[in-house]
């Protein structure tokens, strides 16, 4: 199972407490990923990525494994530690403050 | 909470002097004012006194909620505009009143290949979908529902908003030449003709008014006698006006009434031309424009002191009423801050309500909540200290 981490506003949203567990078959990518938590979760359909182009919003990032991965192209593997369930793939909200 | 006999009371209804005890017919369950704010959405409920509210809230804490409605035809069907800079457009809907909400359909997708609009500077620039400034839901149907967007479009959902189309043929109306102001390019005021189904107004910043008499199929620009100098190349070009507020009295459809950028302004003829009307307003810079519910002939604006000081003249916050459609104007002060005050009141951000008498409201966006409940002689704030608010509505509850 893939663990994945969203930010307080989308697990508000999709009504989740804490992280969730997606089933991904095949290569576990960004895209595959992605497919799946909106297709379990409608909700956040157009909330990480945009209707119409599929990219994901500009201030949000995907992290793991203590990396910055939000910048790789959506169809790259993600690290094995986060398809073997090792580690959870984190959505997070870019920060901004004053 | 003490309860009075004038809650019970629907307009044109006499108090009894003996106290008998009301039919059910005869009693109104009460008011219950939407606010959207930038932080949440709050629900300020009361009895038809109005002078004693609770308050729910924050719900959708954290994100921008540009506008919450109630629908006519079933006050406990809300919608509400939820956006966020991070996650972009969520619509949420509520069956009870607003306890509990659900997310809806937030699939904005522009008809066909959307073309192209004026940008700042001076070329052509996609439509891009960026967030609902107004949600109208039908005088008729709770499932129907109209969300007016930046880029400026019309959409429509007549399943509960799980899915929208656009009406494109308000593109069609010389969109190409429209421009954002530097407030974005929205649709931010929808008003539905009672007495036509098929004639619906809107207005966009800044494009200027538009209508259709066939349901939103074709449109065509109603801004003839609008004149915006210095802001326009040509003052009286047929597009391109900014227009802050359009509002009409349901029983005198081809009235409205114009907040404009500067100029508060008229049309008797459902919007073929417009008088001005700013008449003896101390600024006719500002936002919002109401008419009273009873009295077609009562218009309501509060003046901001000008396009670069978003505040009320002298520190002064005054609702303008004029009781002779225009023209005449008196500032409405008693309960309001008469020194010091430094907010602004955004167009979506004022509402009446339905009783007699008419309750008047508005928002500031230093986080009050205002009330009258006689149409604007005396002031009290509901709540002081809520996040800016985006807009007000209210509900007057059967």
């Amino acid at each position: 199972m893939i663990r994945v981490v969203l930010p307080a506003h989308l697990r508000t949203l999709a009504r989740l407490t804490g992280e969730l567990q997606l089933h991904v078959d095949g290569p576990v990518t960004q895209r595959t990923v992605l497919d799946a938590l909106e297709a379990t979760y409608p909700m956040l359909r157009g909330t990480i990525r945009d209707h119409a182009t599929q990219q994901p919003r500009a201030f949000l990032r995907f992290f793991a494994c203590k990396e910055d991965l939000t910048h790789e192209p959506p169809d790259s593997p993600l690290p094995d530690a986060v398809a073997n369930g090792t580690e959870p793939l984190r959505i997070v909200g870019a920060m901004a403050g004053g | 909470m003490m309860r009075g006999w004038g809650h019970l009371l629907e307009r044109d209804q006499v108090a009894r002097p003996d106290n008998t005890e009301l039919t059910k017919e005869d009693e109104v369950s009460g008011i219950r004012v939407l606010v959207g704010t930038r932080k949440g959405t709050f629900i300020l409920s009361s009895d038809g006194m109005r002078d004693r509210w609770d308050i729910s809230g924050p719900h959708f804490a954290g994100w921008e909620i540009y506008h919450v409605k109630g629908s006519p035809a079933d006050p406990n069907r809300l919608y509400a505009s939820q956006t966020s800079a991070w996650f972009g457009q969520v619509i949420q809907r509520s069956n009870d009143g607003g306890k509990t909400w659900q997310p809806v359909g937030n699939k904005f997708s522009y008809d066909g290949v959307p073309g192209t609009h004026q940008w700042y500077d001076g070329t052509q620039h996609p439509w891009e979908f960026k967030r609902v400034w107004h949600l109208e839901p039908s005088l008729t149907d709770p499932d129907t529902v109209y969300a007016g967007v930046e880029d400026a479009a019309m959409f429509r959902s007549v399943d509960g908003g799980q899915t929208w189309q656009e009406l494109a043929g308000l593109r069609e109306a010389k969109g190409h030449l429209w421009q954002p102001g530097a407030g974005g390019m929205g649709l931010h005021t929808i008003v539905l003709d009672p007495s036509d189904p098929s004639r619906i107004f809107i207005a966009i910043s800044a494009a200027g008014v538009f209508r259709t008499d066939d349901a939103g199929k074709t449109w065509r620009p109603m801004n003839s006698g609008l004149k915006s100098q210095g802001e326009l190349p040509d003052p009286e070009a047929e597009v391109g006006h900014c227009v802050h507020r359009i509002a009409m009295n349901p029983a005198r459809p081809d009235v409205l009434f114009m907040q404009k950028h500067w100029d508060v302004m008229r049309s008797d003829d459902a919007g073929a031309s417009w008088q001005e009307i700013s008449g003896d307003l101390p600024s006719d810079f500002g936002f919002p424009i109401e008419v009273h519910a009873h009295e077609p002939d009562t218009v309501y604006v509060i003046p901001i002191k000008s396009d670069s000081e978003h505040f009320p003249p002298d520190g002064k916050l005054r609702v303008y009423r004029s009781r002779t459609g225009g023209n005449q104007w008196e500032a409405l002060t008693k309960g309001l801050p008469q020194r010091d005050c430094y907010v602004n009141v955004l167009r979506d951000a004022t509402a009446v309500d339905s009783l007699d008498p008419c309750g008047v409201y508005f928002g500031t966006t230093g986080g009050q909540v205002y009330a009258s409940a006689n149409a604007g002689d005396t002031w009290a704030p509901i709540v002081r200290d809520l996040p800016a608010v985006l807009s007000v509505e209210v509900q007057t509850l059967p």
